[in-house]
């Protein structure tokens, strides 16, 4: 892990590569470090952490900080093999614009799991050659991992109830 | 004549045949028709319900797109409605075959939250079980991928010695499967009397069992031919799709989360991370059978330097207190009142815990907002991302040699849906 200071040097070599306000916050939690970045920048970040040798995306997933706002985030965890340092890199969007760059083109890893949180939370990935729903069906409504999307309350369809679940069409 | 008669004699042979006329012609051409094959989800050599769009030329394999979400049961879902310590059951069932793991990653993410220490007993007594359950998984990879080889019998020998690890795991937490034997903090019992002489007979017995297993494959003409050179990758191209654990390993990168970055006191124990040269399907054999002699020896290891002391933390605010306590301390009874009915309150923050599952990297990322249920739950799950080498391995190769890969692939579709 970089270390606090460690992690300041990278935040303050991003500020002066990508322009001032590409870092909003870091964080050093529990010895890991976290970078906290303008969802416009992430593949200008993401590109730039790759030549200080964090060459392996481990993973990409969605949080929702439902109440607050800007509501979606994506973390992106990136590891250094030579040295073994991880660095977390989070991004947050609003709930109404959930639009981010897709990072498929430069780590192939995404691809999946770009469409996981697609799927889960709603989140847009710009740029993603396939960005279909991959663990829901295709006809799905809603993103079930958002905080204010209930848990059950979906009718289980059998023979009795199969005409008031499916509607009239039948 | 009959409506049927009549449908039946309007239809012509006319135009097919002279398109057999023209392909027989043809020759070489004509095979050059792309057939597109659905392959599962309700498949045996699918290992669970993996669905393949393959796109055939011949007996080519020209594209293959998985299709999954068949078992998904939204686990991380129902995680985020349930006490921290009630979601290790359902996290459990995630990737069904290694259970251990997937409680480790998730109280691994817990116990960083809190901040809380996990005396060096539990720890052993983790590394025990999780070494067990690697060995488990293993047996049933090679059970089931002989079985997808053509080799029946591989796979009764395999379920013999799993069983008795499974035997193992009901005699220290009552369960065969889906233990919940790793609780935040330690483990939830101290292994019974009788159960280190028992563990001490498998490991002795197990490396002449993959002794056997593995001379029965080596020796075998058909193994070889089907798993020697075929669907290779190498590790750049596998590193950038994601791919860790042995299939990474195959391909000559020794990165294994033990050695690399020793969590539960791993740095403690000997051992040797088995890689291959090709990375073609016999070095992902030959890397996961080599694999399990390790996991015995670091068993064993671990069962002879297991240390005295509590197997969970004495916290009372993460930990319940022990039953005998209860009826002489009112303190105790406390704790245990709202650990049972609240459970623990973790402090907010975010962690991503990553250990080394039979499959690669399982990593656990909890998000706690300072309440007692956690706000998120993520398993980055290693079947689900290697899954996506699948396409890049077998395109160009027979079919046959797609479900050799597939098998070697050891994808575990509880694990990729969750």
């Amino acid at each position: 892990m970089p270390d606090a200071t460690g992690l300041e040097l990278i935040a303050g070599e991003l500020r002066d590569a990508e322009g001032a306000d590409v870092v909003t916050d870091t964080l050093f939690f529990r010895d890991r470090a976290t970078l906290s970045v303008q969802p416009t920048h992430i593949r200008a970040v993401l590109a730039h952490l790759r030549t200080k040798g964090y060459t392996f995306l481990a993973s990409l997933h969605g949080v929702d900080y439902y109440p607050h706002e800007p509501r979606l985030g994506v973390c992106y965890e990136l590891l250094d093999m030579a040295s073994v340092d991880r660095i977390t890199v989070k991004l947050r969007v609003a709930s109404d614009t959930p639009e981010v760059e897709s990072v498929t083109e430069d780590w192939p890893t995404a691809d999946h799991q770009e469409r996981e949180v697609y799927d889960m939370f709603g989140v847009v990935f710009r740029g993603h050659r396939d960005l279909r729903r991959i663990l829901m069906p295709e006809d799905y409504e809603g993103h079930p991992q958002r905080r204010d999307f209930p848990i059950g309350g979906e009718p289980v369809i059998f023979t009795f109830n199969e005409r008031d679940a499916l509607g009239s069409s039948e | 004549m009959s409506e049927y008669r009549r449908r039946e004699q309007s239809i012509t042979l006319g135009p097919l045949h002279e398109q057999l006329d023209e392909q027989s012609e043809g020759g070489a051409e004509s095979t050059q028709e792309l057939l597109t094959l659905n392959f599962g989800p309700h498949h045996p050599a699918t290992h669970g319900v993996l669905r393949l769009l393959v796109t055939l030329q011949g007996e080519i394999v020209r594209d293959v797109k998985p299709i999954i979400g068949y078992v998904h049961t939204g686990i991380e879902k129902t995680a985020e409605d349930k006490s921290y310590w009630k979601v290790i059951p359902v996290i459990e069932r995630m990737d069904y075959l290694s259970y251990y793991f997937n409680a480790m990653a998730f109280c691994g993410a817990v116990e960083t939250l809190i901040d809380v220490e996990v005396p060096k007993r539990a720890q052993y007594l983790r590394v025990i079980h999780l070494e067990l359950n690697r060995i488990m998984s293993h047996l049933v990879w090679l059970g089931t991928s002989a079985l997808d080889l053509g080799a029946i019998s591989m796979f009764w020998y395999c379920f013999r010695e799993r069983e008795k690890i499974l035997d193992l795991f009901e005699m220290s937490s009552g369960q065969r499967m889906h233990t919940r034997y790793f609780q935040v903090g330690g483990v939830i019992e101290d292994i019974p009397p009788g159960f280190a002489e028992k563990l001490r007979g498998f490991l002795a017995e197990m490396p002449s069992r993959v002794d056997q297993y593995r001379d029965m494959l080596n020796g075998n003409e058909i193994v070889l031919q089907r798993l020697r050179g075929t669907c290779p990758l190498d590790a750049e191209t596998l590193l950038s799709l994601g791919v860790t654990g042995p299939l990474l390993r195959a391909a000559g990168n020794p990165w294994d989360l033990r050695k690399a970055d020793p969590y539960c006191s791993y740095d403690d124990f000997d051992f040797k991370i088995p890689i291959g040269t090709a990375g073609d399907n016999y070095d992902r054999f030959a890397c996961r059978v080599a694999e399990m002699y390790e996991s015995v020896k670091i068993a064993s290891q671990a069962l002879e330097g297991l240390p005295e002391g509590p197997h969970i933390t004495e916290d009372r605010k993460v930990a319940l207190p022990p039953r005998h306590e209860l009826a002489t301390s009112m303190e105790a009874l406390i704790h245990h009142f709202k650990l049972v009915t609240e459970g623990m309150r973790v402090p907010p923050g975010e962690v991503y815990f990553p250990i080394e599952s039979p499959r690669g990297e399982l990593g656990c990322f909890v998000r706690s907002d300072g309440s007692s249920k956690p706000a998120r739950v993520h398993m980055r799950d290693p079947s689900f991302v290697n899954l996506q080498a699948t396409s890049p391995m077998v395109k160009g190769a027979y079919i046959a040699d797609m479900i050799a890969t597939l098998a070697m692939l050891d994808p575990i579709l509880g694990g990729i849906d969750r």
